[in-house]
């Protein structure tokens, strides 16, 4: 009798299931939910042998219809299977998939996030007759199953800071760590350590990681996926999503909604749009590997699938490792060949997960060209093969020009001028106490006074440009009102003073109007110095979404450019400087995969020629949803390339203005050390809007402010539009690693 | 001290024939005054825009700080040059029940205002009779710190100076800074306790609560 119960609840299950995923309406699910839900109701009250009789009928009926939805699975039905309570979580990897485990930092609702487990674990291979424990460390998030308090996986910054704590044990203790990525997205609110911030500081951190990293992929939710996703490996479940944004958002910024949800069929059509399944990123090259699940999506008692998923981790692990290491050939040759369905018991061969100071420097080094490799497939507007071959030579001759000039001879003429400062020292040292007394009657019998120098501040030394470039806007004969005139008293601004002489700034409140980036080209640096390169690298419609290719157009014609990143070198007061520039002018500056190779070039740039390099952001939206998770890579691939050249003792300095939020404020904008924001700026993860949707709780007006920016700590000062050559000056004389051609 | 009973008086009849308090909106500058977004007797809430004044092609909306209704409305003026300080319409805004209790007990109470831009605790005495007897009945007597005055630190004790007295009504939050000449506390005698709250009661009843 239980027997055919237990059977009957199984059979439940599934067409529930079948119904949560394909919808109410699909083959006339809801009617066999209901009539399941009948006999389970009235169970006791029916004769045993009839159910018995009529099980086989439903069992075939429920196959035949797994098998059709298996096969008529769209990408947004594929989402739902993600968000499906039923399905695994990490709690349940942790269970099935580790010998045994430890939970650090909190357990259930005890915890400082409870959407963020970690946990110490130990996973075992069979090699013939021995068994070999590795121990991990276990960092993801946890989902729960209909647990309110976890968020749904949504990592909050302390969350996030708690991974990054963890990260860091791993390396010193010099484990492999495992991140499963099980998040719709971070939990967006500014309160310390900032959702941006931190997920930018786990990036710049997990970029120069000494461990070997492999990350599993169950839910990718853009950012969010991110805080824990510069992994050396990354594997996906078949079944599994990662995207730029939720369908649900595309469609909402799509449409244009203020509010309300968007209609089904366009979520449908952006959940396509935006290729997130499993397949279209490993054919986009986002992620390494699939990992199989059932044709309907694993759940959390499918245990042949968390024996493939040890299988797959300790072999994506070994192969990590194997890249670095030199005797590998035979092992990586069995490691490539297994690639069939079938789990093997014994593993076969025995990789060490340990790694000698060498075999670190590899994977550092392995880790930086597979990121940078990442989605460069898909950069448009390539030149010609001649031109190509040139511009190569030319980067060799670069590389070797600034490589003795700075390097060789720059080292040998520091040796050389220390050794003769020492000599000078030394030697006026032992004759001041001889030549002073009688400088002194000299001077008194001349009547000569003591010179003392005088010391010339950065401000007397920067000439101001000698004629001011004007505004377009200020070209019109009206005046207009400042935000602030009701709170401040600020009178009517006349629009020619207030767009010439002050520079878009109210001389009352000081509040900023938005001024066009070519204000900022011509009166932030030296007139004549700016030299921009790689213009010919264009945004395309690498995932061919619908709409993007016509809007692309636009925004070409508009601005003339081919993309919303613009990278040149400058100078500022004499001092060169490589630029790095977003324009709202341009898709709201946001980021594909063309901004971002700019911005790695331009980055690589300031390194080999040892230039201070200055990210100046006139406003950004984000990562361009319209290039999916190709957008999404562009966080680690820069943040890495930031790191690179911080690392090589660059000086990296972010200025924001206007809006700038989400995917590059929590990558290689967060990642700087030297942050700064004009005083109008608008800093942070997510709007209003998008906080007020996932929070449920709105926030006031000025929570984005600079100002409470810098009151979080995100930024290191709010500074004047008027003063920003003078303060950008003054930071590049002040601040600065030891590799600046002119330290 | 001592209530001037004839003013409470006057004040309680001004208040019943005319329940209202009057906003006289007028030109915050020079400009031609383009259109009105209100009409004569309609409601308006604050932060609704009247009209909009023209001043160097700058259109500005001029939005109204309280809620009530319009009357006066200067339609005459409508797409005319006015002057700063021109009188364009008035805002009739109904009193509430604390509202007029306010200006009555402005009127009623010796209030003692703050001398500095600080925060402001009662003394331990005083807070303890205030907790004990509640508000209208704590008695302070002449030379008793009635207040401590905080600010950066540095405590200076405010006295009461003057005849025994009732505090009625405490006006400020001891975890805000008080801007000077805010007020403080409402003090009455003892005597004409009885009398402000007879006066207020009556105040309860007659004005309908919103």
């Amino acid at each position: 009798m239980s027997e055919i119960y237990r059977e009957l609840t199984d059979l439940w299950e599934r067409a529930v299931y079948l119904r949560d995923i394909k919808g109410e309406d699909w083959e006339n699910i809801s009617e066999l939910v209901k009539v399941l839900e009948d006999l389970r109701r009235d169970f006791y009250e029916r004769p045993s042998a009839d159910l018995e009789k009529r099980l086989p009928g439903f069992q075939s009926r429920i196959l035949e219809l797994e098998d059709l939805a298996a096969r008529t699975l769209t990408p947004y039905e594929v989402v739902r299977i993600v968000r499906h309570p039923q399905r695994f979580t990490l709690l349940d990897i942790l269970e099935n998939v580790y010998d045994r485990y430890t939970e650090l930092g909190g357990e259930g609702e005890i915890n400082i996030d409870p959407a963020v487990v970690v946990a110490r674990a130990m996973i075992s291979r069979r090699v013939g007759d021995k068994v070999y424990l590795h121990q991990v460390m276990v960092i993801g998030h946890e989902k729960g199953h209909g647990e309110e308090f976890r968020e749904g996986g949504s990592a909050k910054p302390w969350g996030n800071e708690k991974a990054l704590r963890y990260m860091k044990i791993a390396e010193t203790e010099g484990i492999p760590i495992h991140f499963y990525i099980f998040t719709p997205g971070a939990y967006p609110i500014e309160d310390y350590p900032g959702a941006a911030q931190q997920i930018a500081r786990n990036l710049y951190t997990m970029a120069k990681l000494k461990v070997p990293m492999v990350a599993f992929i169950s839910e990718g939710g853009s950012g969010g996926a991110e805080a824990i996703g510069l992994a050396d490996m990354r594997l996906m479940a078949s079944r599994g999503y990662y995207s730029v944004i939720s369908p649900e958002g595309a469609a909402a910024i799509e449409a244009k909604l203020k509010s309300g949800r968007p209609p089904r069929e366009l979520v449908e059509r952006c959940a396509r749009n935006l290729r997130l399944t499993a397949e279209d990123n490993l054919r986009l090259g986002t992620i390494d590997r699939i990992v199989p699940e059932p044709p309907l999506g694993a759940r959390r008692r499918d245990y042949a699938f968390f024996r493939r998923l040890r299988y797959e981790m300790i072999r994506a692990t070994d192969e990590v490792v194997l890249q670095t290491r030199s005797l590998r050939t035979f092992r990586k040759y069995v490691l490539s060949r297994r690639n069939g369905s079938e789990v093997p018991e014994d593993f076969g061969i025995y990789v060490n997960w340990e790694l000698s100071e060498d075999e670190k420097e590899i994977l550092l080094e392995n880790r930086s060209r597979k990121y940078r490799e990442m989605s460069r497939w898909a950069i448009c507007g390539r030149v010609s093969r001649l031109q190509s071959y040139l511009e190569k030579g030319q980067d060799l001759g670069t590389r070797m020009f600034h490589g003795l000039r700075h390097g060789i001879f720059r080292q040998s003429q520091k040796a050389l001028r220390r050794m003769f400062e020492e000599f000078t020292q030394e030697g006026s040292a032992f004759l001041k106490p001889v030549t002073d007394p009688v400088k002194t009657v000299y001077n008194l019998v001349a009547g000569r006074k003591k010179k003392v120098p005088r010391i010339v501040s950065p401000i007397e030394r920067i000439e101001e440009p000698e004629d001011i470039y004007v505004s377009p806007l200020a070209l019109e004969d009206r005046t207009v009102t400042c935000p602030n005139a009701e709170t401040h008293g600020c009178p009517d601004l006349w629009v020619p003073d207030l767009y010439g002489e002050f520079c878009g700034v109210c001389p009352n409140c000081g509040h900023h109007f938005p001024l066009e980036y070519q204000w900022y080209l011509n009166n932030i640096f030296d007139r004549g110095s700016i030299r921009e390169f790689n213009e010919e690298i264009s945004s395309g419609n690498p995932l061919n979404f619908e709409g993007y290719a016509e809007k692309l157009a636009e925004a070409r014609k508009k601005t003339g450019r081919n993309s919303a990143m613009l990278t040149f070198e400058a100078k500022i007061g004499g001092i060169s400087l490589i630029v790095a520039m977003l324009i709202a002018d341009f898709r709201q500056g946001t980021v594909g995969v063309a901004e971002g190779e700019k911005f790695i070039r331009a980055c690589d740039r300031a390194r080999v020629t040892r230039r201070p390099f200055l990210a100046l952001v006139h406003t950004t939206g984000g990562i361009r949803i319209h290039e999916g998770t190709l957008g999404v890579v562009q966080m680690p691939r820069c943040t890495l390339a930031a790191r690179e050249y911080i690392d090589s003792g660059g000086l990296y300095i972010v200025v924001y203005d206007n809006n700038s939020y989400a995917g590059p404020v929590a990558s290689f904008l967060g990642c700087s050390p030297y942050q700064f924001a004009l005083r109008s700026t608008r800093l942070g993860f997510a709007g209003p809007r998008v906080i007020l949707e996932t929070t449920g709780q709105p926030v006031p007006p000025d929570y984005h402010s600079a100002e409470n920016a810098l009151r979080r700590g995100h930024i290191q000062g709010v500074w004047d539009r008027r003063e920003l050559r003078l303060k950008l000056y003054e930071a590049l004389l002040t601040m600065g690693g030891r590799n600046l051609y002119y330290r | 001290m001592g209530i001037d009973h004839r003013k409470i008086n006057r004040l309680l009849q001004k208040l019943r024939s005319h329940p209202y308090c009057v906003y006289a909106i007028e030109t915050p500058h020079t400009g031609y005054l383009r259109s009105f977004r209100v009409k004569e007797g309609s409601e308006v809430q604050p932060g609704e825009i009247l009209f909009l004044l023209e001043r160097e092609r700058n259109l500005k909306p001029v939005k109204s700080r309280v809620s009530g209704r319009v009357q006066r409305l200067r339609q005459d003026l409508l797409d005319r040059f006015v002057e700063a300080g021109e009188p364009i319409l008035e805002i009739w805004h109904p009193l509430s029940q604390e509202e007029v209790i306010s200006e009555i007990l402005q009127e009623a109470l010796q209030v003692l205002r703050a001398p500095e831009t600080a925060r402001y605790l009662p003394s331990p005495e005083i807070e303890a009779r205030l907790r004990k007897d509640g508000p209208g009945k704590a008695l302070v007597h002449p030379g008793e710190d009635l207040l401590i005055m905080t600010f950066m630190k540095r405590e200076t004790p405010i006295r009461h100076e003057g005849p025994p007295a009732v505090i009625y009504r405490v006006f400020f939050d001891p975890q805000e800074v008080v801007p000077a000449g805010n007020p403080l506390l409402g003090l009455c005698s003892p005597e004409e306790v009885p009398y402000i709250d007879r006066v207020l009661a009556r105040i309860r009843e007659e004005w309908p609560e919103q």
